[in-house]
């Protein structure tokens, strides 16, 4: 038994070999495991294509050749054919257990990641994904190298999403209250779609993003630029960035619209009643202490409920933050 | 045309006709008349399920808003996937055809509880009408597998419809419970089980699935009700509850309700395929033990709903546990295979049907294959190679087998006929509609396109005209196969009392039927034995004439030319 498996396994390799071809059904192959999944895919198509054609040809040959004559004519009286029908019974089966064995040893390569593969964190959330590199960069868009394995460890804020990424054949429930993981080689550099592939409500068709992958060696390039990336970019831009990332526009309007906390339109240089009674000028030094100790200067009308951003932005985050304030006259 | 007589009673009163007025028909404990009363329900719940499906399909049309925003969206497939399956195939051929035909085909004179039967279509319209308030109010947004903790987080009417599933489960033991008592109980002198028709086969398995597995949706449809309204925790991790545990539960329901859609259907083909090439059905065993062994199945395999969630371990062995079903299913398809080889065959719009289900049913059943390995379902799960693989199931076995039992005991049920050449059209407009829209979707699918997308990326968009396209054209077959029964009941030639020359034992009182369906207790015979009847070029009709000798196998053989070969 275990020499016909090592010689379908024989034949899986050459198989892999030839997948360079790509077919009009599916994605592109980008990592290592796709062409295995497309291999034993298109073994089964042909499978399926041979038993469907084999059923079609026969009915069709039936039906042209055995049409009724006499109303009264009947069938011979062959009620069973015990050696076909252990023929009929014993192949399938024989077939099914090859493809049961394919898929699991398949399966098995796209489950258990190396212990070498560089770790990214994934939140999924309606409607979107952020991926947390080891750094503590996050970004909306997944960037991964094309040298080195990749594992996601992934959870979920709400209710169930799950990772799907085509090209890598790779797909994992996000599941809220526990951790999943997922792995893949990418191989090929560019970029790929990425989509939730399990129902979570209005805007599941929209939780959809790319996957980066970079070239040998442009991944650590593109991972130092993008966490200065504050430096990088006009401070209003980066501020208004930060705005977004931080979660600040969950209570902050920048419109003049009312919310859980002060609208930051027409804010800075004005005076602040605060809830003490005491007056203070919006300043750079009162937005400096209103992120890091949200409590101290509490505005009148308002509760105390901004959790403080202290070890979650920086210096020059906070200088962006201050320079995107102003800007919003 | 003549009208069929019996024993010269050419006046004699028929079941639809025996008592005059609604009410006689709502108190009624007629399996007959409960029979079409579920045929109506069913259909109009067909009819709203497709209008939904064509709203969908519509939508889809264009990436982006096309007719609806998303919200309404998620709603139009949630309903129409539970009213499709709920509402419809479900009850579909067990509650509507089975109940018209189980004691017909025993020689009884009712199922063995017709107040239970009654009651059980009762509780299904009380489960529609919670369904439809539903929708009314606001509809809901789940799709139709309420999985937690979205079901448990949404603000729509999850409480409201899944009392309705709750109801109509109730609905569905019932009816299972009816079947395996009387197919226990009241087989006529003669038959045994292995002298069953195998439709009663289909629907005997079909009703232990009914009884025990439905138990356990009604038992996690109140427990997550349980959560939703009394924040009790036991799927919403939120809660301490655990999302998974309700996919378990849901789905040990679930996939044996596949097989409650898909057994009776098996059940339905093998009559129209032996009576229709007028031969004995090949390997009746081996077709009645597959759909006992698709029921066993049908319990262990449940896990493959979740490839993408469980350990590797769980999916080994749901991998395994779940190709054991394809065995049976291949088996059924072989032996209907050789039932035509030597048959003569009579290509009318049963046999289409029939012959379609085996075309469709077989791409259904081999794309099964892909989702069963390991390796590929990754890939394709909760993509459109889904949505594809179970329309294939569902509408191209179920549906097409239902719609083929429709026009096979129209004449029985309503004593006309149907015109034969529109019935053939539609037939074909349906099958090629059906393929323009689902096989698609089988590549969509494999390229990547997830499920339950309202939107989605411009790669996909010719492939998601085609398959809208595809939809149109199975509407008009479904408009043009309503037109034509509807006018068949009124203006269609009168049915003579066995127009297809079956042997089963529904084709030996008039049509349709007398209230009390028999005179007297018809005498059995072996089912496939079409030698029992004569062809009569006057009246059109097949004239029983009784078994004339007993063959080397122990059954009867006539006297047309029959051989025995086995």
């Amino acid at each position: 038994m275990n020499l016909v498996f090592d010689l379908i396994a024989q034949l899986a390799l050459m198989g892999v070999a030839q997948a360079a071809n790509k077919t009009f059904y599916m994605p592109p192959q980008a990592s290592a495991s796709a062409a295995h999944v497309d291999w034993l895919f298109d073994l089964i198509l042909w499978i399926s294509v041979f038993f469907f054609v084999l059923i079609v040809i026969l009915m069709v040959m039936f039906i042209v050749k055995y049409r009724v004559k006499d109303p009264n004519a009947e069938g011979p009286r062959i009620y069973h054919n015990t050696p076909l029908e252990i023929t009929w019974t014993a192949i399938p089966l024989a077939i099914v257990v090859v493809i049961f064995w394919l898929g699991f040893k398949g399966y098995m390569d796209l489950a258990v990641p190396p212990a070498n593969a560089y770790e990214i964190q994934v939140t999924g959330q309606k409607w979107k994904w952020l991926f947390t590199y080891p750094n503590g960069y996050v970004d909306e868009v997944l960037h991964v190298p094309s040298d080195r394995p990749v594992t996601l460890v992934m959870t979920s804020t709400d209710v169930i999403h799950a990772m799907y990424i085509p090209a890598f054949r790779a797909k994992t429930d996000v599941m809220p209250g526990r951790y999943t993981k997922i792995w893949f080689d990418a191989t090929e550099p560019g970029t790929y779609p990425l989509f939730c592939a399990e129902y979570c409500g209005t805007g599941h068709s929209a939780m959809i993003t790319e996957v980066l992958v970079h070239g040998p060696g442009e991944f650590e390039k593109w991972m130092d630029e993008a966490a200065n990336w504050i430096a990088t970019m006009a401070p209003e831009e980066a501020g208004l960035k930060l705005y977004g990332m931080l979660g600040c526009q969950q209570c902050h309007s920048t419109t003049g619209a009312a919310g859980i906390g002060p609208t930051w339109a027409g804010l800075f240089g004005h005076e602040v009643q605060l809830k003490d009674g005491s007056t203070v000028v919006a300043d750079e030094n009162y937005i400096r202490q209103s992120i890091l100790e949200p409590q101290s200067q509490l505005v009148a009308g308002y509760d105390p409920v901004m959790p403080t951003y202290q070890g979650r932005v920086k210096d020059d985050g906070i200088a962006a933050l201050i320079a995107y304030i102003k800007s919003l006259k | 045309m003549t009208t069929t007589t019996y024993d010269g009673h050419a006046e004699e009163k028929n079941y639809l006709n025996a008592k005059p007025g609604i009410w006689s028909w709502l108190t009624t404990l007629d399996h007959k008349r409960i029979g079409v009363m579920y045929l109506i329900s069913i259909l109009f719940a067909f009819f709203l399920g497709g209008m939904l499906a064509l709203l969908v399909r519509t939508e889809l049309l264009t990436p982006g808003k096309t007719i609806v925003d998303a919200d309404t969206y998620n709603k139009l497939f949630t309903l129409h996937g539970a009213v499709m399956i709920f509402l419809f195939i479900i009850p579909g051929i067990p509650a509507a055809i089975g109940n018209f035909v189980l004691p017909l085909m025993l020689g009884a004179k009712d199922v063995a509880f017709p107040r239970l039967n009654l009651l059980s279509w009762y509780l299904w319209v009380t489960g529609a009408v919670f369904a439809i308030i539903s929708m009314v109010v606001g509809a809901v947004d789940t799709g139709w597998t309420f999985y937690t903790p979205y079901s448990t987080q949404t603000s729509t009417q999850v409480i409201n419809i899944t009392m309705g599933v709750f109801i109509l489960g109730f609905s569905s033991i019932f009816t299972g419970l009816n079947f395996v008592v009387t197919i226990h109980k009241l087989r006529p002198a003669g038959m045994t089980w292995w002298r069953m028709p195998l439709m009663l086969w289909g629907l005997y398995a079909t009703a232990i699935i009914q009884v025990l597995a439905t138990p356990v949706l009604g038992i996690t449809l109140l427990l997550l009700v349980a959560e939703r309204a009394l924040g009790v925790g036991i799927f919403d991790p939120a809660l301490g509850g655990d999302p998974l545990l309700y996919q378990h539960f849901f789905w040990f329901y679930s996939h044996p309700a596949v097989y409650i859609m898909i057994l009776p259907a098996m059940g339905v083909i093998s009559e129209l395929i032996s009576v229709h090439s007028r031969k004995t059905i090949f390997g009746y065993h081996a077709i009645a033990l597959s759909s006992v062994a698709i029921a066993a199945f049908s319990f262990i395999v449940w896990g493959h709903h979740m490839f993408t969630a469980m350990s590797p371990m769980g999916n080994m062995i749901f991998s395994a546990l779940t190709f054991s079903v394809s065995i049976p299913s291949a088996v059924k398809t072989f032996n209907w295979l050789a039932t035509l080889y030597r048959g003569h065959i009579r290509l009318n719009a049963p046999m289409l049907y029939a012959l379609a289900f085996i075309f469709l049913f077989g791409i259904g059943g081999l794309t099964g294959l892909f989702l069963g390995a390991l390796a590929t379902d990754i890939h394709l799960h909760d993509t459109y190679f889904i949505v594809a693989h179970f329309h294939y199931v569902m509408f191209g076995g179920t549906v097409i087998a239902f719609l083929g039992g429709l026009h096979h005991w129209w004449p029985k049920m309503f004593g006309r006929m149907y015109n034969e050449n529109l019935a053939k059209i539609a037939c074909l407009l349906i099958f090629l509609g059906f393929n323009f829209t689902f096989f698609t979707q089988f590549i969509l699918g494999t390229m990547g396109m997830p499920r339950r997308y309202y939107d989605y990326i411009d790669t996909f968009a010719s492939l998601h005209q085609f398959s809208t396209m595809g939809s149109y054209i199975m509407a008009v077959g479904f408009f043009l196969t309503a037109g034509y029964l509807i006018h068949s009941l009124v203006a269609g030639p009168r049915a003579v009392e066995n127009p297809w020359g079956a042997a089963t034992l529904e084709w030996r009182t008039s049509s349709p039927p007398i209230e009390h369906n028999f005179h007297e207790t018809p005498e059995s015979n072996y089912p496939y034995d079409f030698s029992v009847n004569r062809y009569n070029p006057e009246t059109g009709n097949y004239d029983y004439v009784g078994p004339s000798r007993i063959d080397d196998h122990g059954h009867a053989v006539g006297f047309h030319g029959a051989e025995s070969t086995t």
